[in-house]
């Protein structure tokens, strides 16, 4: 089943512009030199609103392990089981992201594991960022 | 007597939302009097006029006025939640129509099958306002937790005398929290950084599953090792509920093994962590403390309500820090409020509509000394009503169904000595009970003594 497809809005939309380019960004506050995603009005470490967008690494690691086995989306009921993880970005451990961690097995990922942004191919060919193994 | 409708929302200063606030200025002014609650049902069958939420609505608020030993007509302050419990997002299982047709009145609208308003309850219980003696009947009444809050506190500032809460659990065919957004191939707003992956984190079911997934990482715990004890305990305290799912319905026979290989919903998350959507109503009587005395039931004084959030994930998914330090913020406003340190607190009656939220409510407030990362030992000692522990003494939702009642109903009979078979062993004189724990907080705190 296609996964659902996100919809910019004109807070997001440098974030998804970004990522059809296959390049993982994050907000940047230039008063305080700190990231931050999802994206927001305002800076939520210093309130600051003077907000651009920075490239990072796209190098993580495991939070969370879980696994969907009995979905509240419809749209990705024939995907299940299936793994649905968080995982941090190394440039900032306080920023995470959802993944299915393409190519890792169901109840295969591991906790503190190390992973890698990929960009996966939507139905509308559109890409989403994604995470798997290095 | 005209009736003032000025709906809760409108002026929202009641609400005790925020650190700082001190002690309640009412503290003791208000007492809980009477509960009641209607039969459970899994499902409304779609053809039974007596039991509808309508009916069950009128029905609890009887029983609810006879615990208390009251006529229909003491009652001056109507508080009628009219929430859809199942939700903007479910769909078929969320409204009757307009796939289906509505019946003659006064059941030719969502209202009285799907939602009660103020408005139905009083065209269709005509016994209430015999004598004109409704002159509070707010709308937008908020949910149990935060509106057992507001009734308390309209109570306190004279708007009314008797109040009457009043709160339903809809669940029609289907799946909750299905259809709407969930249903939908695209994903817009807040949707767009979770539903891509599968994360529905519209429900706080997920959120915390994942924060307690990274608990049992931390600290070194197994999830089963630590959850079964709870929910177990909730099952055998809810059977110990005349008026409980499991017990009208027939028992869970819940066992290690049965918890263990139960359906999987979001692993390591099991079907027997979810509460079970129901189709019933729960009513209480609170009272101004003048008014309580010489009645037929014991007060049990409400001494602290609060409201709001305790924080928010900073990121795509909460983390265990954050969703700690949330319960820890909303632990903190629940004891300045009420004046009280965790040893004063008897009764422990937290929300558990996801056995998730539960360890994080007993480490962050405390009770009976549970520091961070000790609640799988505490919850595998005694935690029997019987014993030294008696952690969620009334089964909760997941030991009574999804009514959002049990909490209360328990908080007030240990405290009055009605607890029956439940009645605990230790000191009963102060509980802490809830709807919604850390993200969206609601509490109460209570006591049979005003002071």
């Amino acid at each position: 089943m296609p996964k659902v497809i996100p919809v910019a809005d004109e807070l997001s939309k440098p974030f998804w512009d970004a990522v059809q380019e296959k390049k993982l960004t994050a907000q940047h506050c230039t008063g305080c030199d700190r990231l931050q995603f999802p994206p927001r009005p305002a800076c939520q470490h210093c309130g600051g609103t003077t907000l651009d967008w920075k490239e990072v690494a796209g190098k993580g690691h495991v939070l969370t392990v879980g696994i969907i086995e009995d979905s509240h989306m419809p749209v990705r009921a024939a995907d299940q089981p299936f793994n649905l993880s968080v995982v941090t970005l190394d440039d900032d451990p306080r920023i995470n992201y959802y993944s299915n961690l393409p190519g890792i097995p169901v109840r295969q990922a591991v906790v503190g594991e190390p992973v890698v942004v990929t960009f996966e191919e939507l139905p509308d060919g559109s890409f989403i960022h994604e995470w798997t193994r290095p | 007597m005209a009736i003032d409708f000025t709906g809760a929302q409108a002026d929202r200063s009641w609400r005790r939302d925020r650190e700082g606030l001190g002690v309640w200025k009412d503290q003791g002014k208000v007492a809980f009097m009477g509960w009641g609650m209607s039969p459970i049902d899994r499902r409304w069958d779609g053809v039974s006029f007596d039991r509808t939420l309508g009916a069950f609505s009128i029905l609890a608020a009887q029983r609810a006025l006879a615990d208390a030993g009251l006529d229909v007509s003491d009652v001056d302050g109507l508080f009628m939640c009219p929430d859809n419990m199942a939700g903007a997002n479910s769909g078929i299982s969320g409204s009757w129509g307009p796939t289906r047709p509505y019946f003659p009145a006064p059941y030719d609208s969502e209202d009285g099958l799907t939602v009660v308003t103020n408005k139905w309850v009083l065209n269709n219980w005509p016994e209430l306002n015999v004598k004109e003696n409704i002159k509070f009947a707010p709308d937008d009444v908020p949910a149990i937790g935060e509106g057992l809050g507001y009734t308390a506190q309209m109570v306190a500032d004279g708007k009314c005398e008797v109040a009457l809460y009043i709160y339903t659990a809809n669940n029609l065919d289907g799946r909750y929290r299905r259809g709407g957004a969930a249903a939908l191939p695209t994903s817009s707003g807040p949707g767009q950084w979770n539903s891509p992956w599968g994360a529905n984190v519209i429900d706080l079911q997920l959120n915390t599953t994942f924060a307690l997934a990274e608990y049992c990482h931390h600290y070194g715990v197994n999830w089963d090792d630590l959850m079964f004890p709870l929910v177990m305990n909730e099952h055998r305290n809810g059977l110990m509920n005349e008026w409980g799912f499991y017990t009208t319905n027939g028992a869970s026979h819940l066992n290690r093994e049965e918890y263990a290989n139960s359906r999987p919903i979001t692993t390591p998350a099991h079907i027997w962590d979810y509460d079970r959507p129901v189709n019933a109503v729960g009513a209480f009587v609170m009272v101004s403390s003048a008014r309580a005395q010489g009645m037929k039931q014991k007060p049990v004084y409400v001494m602290n309500h609060n409201q709001g959030s305790g924080g928010s994930a900073s990121s795509s998914s909460i983390t265990r820090p954050e969703y700690e330090q949330a319960n820890l913020k909303v632990a903190r406003m629940v004891y300045e409020g009420s004046g009280w340190k965790p040893e004063d607190v008897d009764i422990f009656n937290p929300y558990d509509g996801f056995s998730s939220f539960m360890p994080f409510s007993l480490e962050a407030f405390g009770w009976h000394g549970v520091k961070y990362g000790e609640a799988k030992d505490f919850v595998n000692g005694d935690i029997s009503v019987e014993g030294l522990h008696p952690i969620h003494s009334g089964g909760g939702n997941l030991g009574n169904g999804r009514t959002r009642t049990a909490m209360y109903i328990d908080s007030i009979e240990q405290l009055r000595g009605t607890a029956g078979r439940r009645a605990v062993n230790v000191k009963a004189e102060t509980a802490i009970c809830a709807f919604a724990p850390a993200l969206s907080a609601a509490y109460l705190t209570v006591s049979n003594q005003p002071s």
